[in-house]
């Protein structure tokens, strides 16, 4: 109980600061955000009105007192480049990006898995070495290029894909899916790469151990050596892994957005930053923030109960 | 066959490095065309024997700048790796060593920036340094910190109740001198692993960055920002993009595979 | 235990996923549904829907606070003010149905219109017009949200549909203010919201607008033009990238879109391309309080080493107009021609010149431009080329738009910089707005006093045929002293569905949807 009780009081740490850090950079930030909105037509007048209306005269600390005021009570302020609440856009931009992440998510677990096992039971044999190699380029490659690429072999080429724009769900699902497969792939590619290694390691790990060799010696198959002994025992490890590659797979999302131009929470992350936003820049930040690092202590707190040794780190 | 597959990584990544730093040395000689010089009625060319890898939307000879854009990768890696390196020794010396509230302090500053996605804190980062090769790295340096940071303070956690750091502290060394004369070497192989991995996000970093248009900007070349210009010419031209993101992905894949190698020869127990 | 700890993740993620979905489908917006099913309903007729692809959300919806020329672009087609700008730079009476303007030019008397209704159903009554130009003036409670008006001394209302409007001094362009640019026309009944549900009185009502999504808007049944507009529905769509735009074209998820230049080729066998002069000036230029800028010569060399056509060539794939001064052939005779044959490239005279100047090794000097558009970079890139043989060394510097409005265009702490300034229909603020030290968006610091007395002289000057001397008179000054480099004025190239017709191209951003149909 100790333990959670910490991380929890870590994760409340952790988030305070990560707002104070995106505070800090705003309050050093060259450029005004009503200017910025308004461009070159706008006249100091109604410049001033504007900054008077939206209280951007008040210092930025004060404001920032203000938006954590807000927070309590639920309230994430309104956005200055739209002139709305912010957690109004955040949940019109959150299916999108949400979709995309957990439908790279998804790949990324039916490929890693399966092509973990593969090879980890093939070990020292020569596809081994291939599928390895294979797997530090899909590393290599930057995520937007790998986008152009698809979008050049497949997308134009294959009539189900759409290469930019997104469609809802509620419209259709094909349309969805037509539009959201490929900035999936684009951010799944390289983290199968990277994720299947994890498990491959881990079960080879786990077939090295005693208990595997005890079992094998009974002349238990081993196809139940494998999946219904080592797989159990190696999940510790590969749960952590997916725990870990959901900030990496919201970090993916900002990037193949614009690729793909699906109207996200990365492109609003983006326009938010350029229009020197800071309402909305703090809620995107934080939204976030919060969620990989909420992830991150679920998965700390399951590693925990299967584990107990670990609350000893 | 896994000896054989560690040699593999480590010629092959010694091999790419090799060739891109050649690369880089010779494009401060010799490059076929002058990097920067237009020749508009001849632009987006196909490649062919004269311009190898074509021409772009200037008409300026591709390979060239290619090559010019080696050293753009090779200032803004090894700038990120100094800066990330630097620092994250220092904290996370200081963390390990010392421990207690300094380390709770400076560990759970580091979570906090490993919190933010990258590119989200390299957004903000370059926002107010503003774009070019100096800030871009500044930038990415701050993001490598956390990462080495980690590794440097395990590693010091480990060694500072070894005996001859005990036998050390008896008579009388000064901290420091035990720190960075003492500890840092034994753990100097795990550095140089994250310092090589750090190299390769940061060519990744700074190519989507400059994707984004926020980070090398012209006339310097960048392989990422070329990428950029190439994806307005996409459906075109699509042999435009080939070049740069090919030599991207290369430099990467050499530094990964040479921290591969590295990793493996320190430990043998590991198996990549 | 293990497995099912799995098993129950595994759960989770698909429930996340089902959730994401759902929620999904309250908040998706249904036009696509409505589409279809409209489109079921009337498949012998043409379903009149139009979706436009434009590349920013508006500001505001608001039309007083709106300020960028992307929000007008879309939002005149749901405001009208007292007049109406014309495709050809003139006005015509909107709201107001007849005027007239006193002899000294200082008192203008207006009668409305009468049977026109707000999208709310309410009448226009010259209340609304009097609360309209309060509003913007600030006078009735709320912040000040226009300088324009400024030089108004009074509005006196006479009866139910005569009112006077008294000037402090006479302005031969102060009509130009009374067009849903400057002073939209909004009913005092909408009074607070005219942000989140704007009404007016134009061709089509607001519907909904979704950040970064898109702006719906229909049919105003009741316009008062008899027989406008044809369309039912017409949606704005944004959409930032210009590749991905032609894409949407392509595969009819837009009708209308702006298409890059080279990219015309791939679209213009199944799709129409017209070509719009925007009227905008797209220009490099100085900061001319600073040496060596203040020094004619040095402009002047500037202005002959730079190599339009290839700028011209490169950047707009040959889709631009040469111009010599602010003013664009798009404005009709209000344009002086042959200026732009001017500053033909000519490297041995630029050299010349700079070495009158006392520069005959050139100087090391920065462009600052701004990252929002890679047009200006790559201009930034050329000029940086063509700069070098004459000995000039440029550096470039790219920052984000915010930081060049702070620090180039407010700021004025510049050497160089590109940028391209936004048509206007009125050829009076064409050439006085960014260029008459009167003016505070004089950002090139240019300083000239007989530009400056032309330009006082011209708002005195009441006969059409004597203003346009004056401003060819303008444009005269501006090329020889070599106010900046003019480059062109830029065409934008719309690439439109074969079937529809009725496109109007102004010299100010502005999708005209009201005589738009699908044949």
């Amino acid at each position: 109980m100790f333990y959670i009780i910490r991380r929890l009081l870590l994760l409340v740490v952790t988030i305070a600061l990560v707002s104070i850090i995106t505070f800090a950079v705003f309050q050093i930030l060259p450029g005004d955000p009503v200017r910025t909105m308004l461009g070159t037509e706008a006249d100091e007048t109604q410049i001033e009105s504007l900054r008077n209306e939206l209280g951007l005269n008040r210092p930025l600390h004060e404001q920032y007192v203000d938006w954590i005021k807000g927070l309590f009570t639920g309230d994430l302020g309104n956005s200055i480049r739209f002139s709305m609440p912010v957690s109004t856009l955040l949940m019109e931009r959150l299916p999108v990006t949400l979709s995309v992440a957990s439908m790279a998510l998804i790949i990324v677990v039916l490929v890693a898995l399966p092509l973990g096992i593969f090879v980890a039971k093939r070990q020292k044999k020569f596809s081994d070495v291939v599928l390895s190699s294979v797997t530090q380029l899909g590393m290599a490659i930057p995520s937007f290029w790998l986008g152009m690429i698809l979008i050049l072999y497949i997308g134009m080429n294959v009539d189900f894909f759409k290469i930019s724009g997104y469609i809802p769900w509620s419209e259709s699902i094909k349309g969805a899916l037509s539009t959201l497969i490929l900035p999936a792939l684009t951010i799944a590619i390289p983290q199968i790469a990277v994720k299947f290694r994890y498990v491959r390691t881990s079960i080879l790990e786990q077939m090295q151990l005693d208990y595997v060799r005890t079992i094998r010696s009974k002349g238990l198959p081993e196809k139940i050596v494998v999946y219904k002994h080592i797989l159990k025992n190696a999940l510790i490890p590969i749960l952590t892994i997916f725990g870990l590659i959901t900030a990496e797979v919201v970090a993916g999302t900002i990037i193949v957005e614009q690729v793909f131009a699906l109207p996200g929470i990365g492109q609003l992350l983006i326009t938010s930053i350029s229009y020197r936003d800071f309402p909305l820049v703090q809620g995107i930040v934080m939204y976030i923030t919060i969620t990989v690092v909420f992830i991150n202590f679920v998965v700390d707190i399951l590693y925990s109960v299967i584990d107990p040794r670990i609350r000893l780190r | 066959m896994r000896k054989y597959a560690k040699n593999i990584n480590l010629i092959l990544g010694s091999l790419i490095l090799f060739v891109f730093l050649g690369m880089m040395v010779v494009s401060f000689f010799y490059t076929p065309y002058d990097v920067n010089s237009m020749d508009i009625p001849n632009k987006l060319q196909e490649p062919s024997s004269k311009h190898i890898f074509g021409t772009d939307e200037f008409g300026r000879d591709i390979f060239s700048r290619i090559l010019k854009g080696s050293q753009t990768a090779f200032i803004v890696g090894a700038l990120t790796v100094t800066i990330g390196v630097f620092f994250g020794v220092l904290i996370g010396g200081i963390a390990g060593y010392v421990g207690g509230w300094i380390d709770e302090i400076f560990m759970r500053f580091m979570d906090a920036l490993m919190a933010f996605p990258g590119i989200i804190l390299a957004l903000m980062l370059v926002a107010v340094f503003g774009p070019g090769i100096i800030n871009t790295s500044i930038a990415l340096g701050i993001i490598a910190i956390p990462s080495i940071a980690r590794v440097t303070r395990s590693g010091f956690v480990q060694q500072k109740e070894a005996e001859y750091v005990t036998a050390s502290k008896l008579i009388g060394v000064q901290s420091y001198k035990i720190m960075f004369k003492h500890i840092l070497p034994n753990i100097s192989s795990q550095i140089i692993v994250a310092a090589s991995i750090a190299f390769a996000i940061a060519m990744l970093a700074e190519a989507a960055l400059s994707y984004l248009g926020l980070g090398v900007q012209p006339p310097d070349p960048s392989w990422g920002r070329m990428l950029k210009d190439a994806q307005a010419y996409l459906i075109a031209s699509p042999w435009y993009t080939y070049a740069p993101g090919g030599a991207i992905t290369l430099l990467v894949l050499g530094l990964y595979l040479l921290s591969n190698a590295i990793r493996d020869m320190m430990d043998p127990r590991s198996n990549s | 235990m293990l497995k099912r700890k799995f098993w129950l993740t595994i759960v989770l993620v698909l429930v996340v996923l089902f959730i994401s979905a759902c929620s999904n489908a309250d908040e998706g917006n249904t036009t696509g549904s409505k589409d279809e099913a409209e489109a079921t309903a009337g498949a012998a007729d043409q379903v009149q829907d139009i979706r436009v692809r434009v590349n920013d959300d508006p500001d505001f919806l608001d039309p007083h606070r709106a300020t960028a020329s992307i929000s007008f672009q879309m939002i005149l087609n749901m405001f009208e003010g007292l007049f109406i700008p014309q495709t050809d730079g003139s006005l015509t009476e909107g709201l107001a149905d007849s005027y007239e303007v006193s002899e000294d030019g200082l008192t203008y008397t207006f009668s409305i219109r009468q049977g026109v209704t707000f999208h709310n159903g309410k009448p226009l009554t010259i209340d609304d017009v009097v609360y309209t130009f309060e509003r913007l003036m600030g006078l009735n409670g709320g912040e000040k949200l226009s300088g324009n008006f400024d030089n108004l001394d009074s509005i006196d209302v006479l009866d139910d549909t005569t009112f006077v409007m008294t000037l402090k001094e006479a302005n031969s362009n102060f009509l130009y203010s009374l067009t849903a640019l400057q002073s939209a026309i909004v009913p005092q009944s909408n009074d607070g919201k005219h942000n989140d549900n704007p009404i007016g009185t134009g061709p089509f009502a607001f519907v909904n607008y979704s950040p970064g999504a898109n702006l719906e808007l229909k049919k105003n049944e009741d316009y008062w033009e008899d027989g406008l507009p044809y369309l039912d529905n017409v949606t704005f769509v944004f959409q930032s990238d210009d590749q991905a735009a032609v894409m949407n074209l392509i595969a009819g998820e837009v009708d209308v879109t702006g298409v890059p230049g080279h990219r015309v080729s791939e679209v213009e066998d199944s799709f129409n391309i017209s070509h719009q002069n925007n009227n905008s000036t797209l220009i490099i230029t100085f900061n001319q309080e600073k040496e060596p800028f203040n020094d004619v010569n040095v402009r002047q060399a500037i202005n002959l080493s730079i190599n339009k056509q290839d700028i011209i060539d490169s950047v707009f794939s040959g889709y631009a107009t040469p111009i010599g001064s602010n003013m664009s052939p798009a404005m009709g005779d209000y344009y002086l021609d042959g200026l732009q044959d001017v500053y033909q490239r000519d490297v041995e005279k630029a050299k010349q010149l700079l070495a009158e100047a006392g520069y005959p090794d050139g100087f090391k000097t920065k462009i600052t431009v701004s990252s929002h558009n890679d047009i200006y970079s790559s201009i930034g890139q050329i000029a940086v080329e063509n700069l070098k043989e004459i000995g000039i060394d440029v550096e470039i510097e790219v920052v984000e738009w915010g930081i060049w409005l702070e620090r180039v265009y407010f700021g004025r702490d510049y050497e160089m910089t590109t940028i391209d300034l936004t048509g206007r229909p009125s050829a009076y603020e064409i050439l006085n707005d960014y260029i008459s030290t009167n003016d505070a968006e004089n950002f090139f610091l240019f300083d000239n006093e007989e530009f400056d007395q032309v330009m006082a002289d011209v708002l005195k000057e009441t006969e059409r045929e004597k203003q346009i001397d004056y401003y060819h008179r303008a444009q005269e000054i501006l090329n020889e002293e070599s106010a900046a480099v003019y480059i062109a004025d830029y065409q934008i190239l719309w690439g439109s569905k074969q079937d529809i017709s009725g496109l109007k191209s102004y010299p100010f951003w502005f999708h005209d949807m009201k005589e738009v149909k699908f044949d």
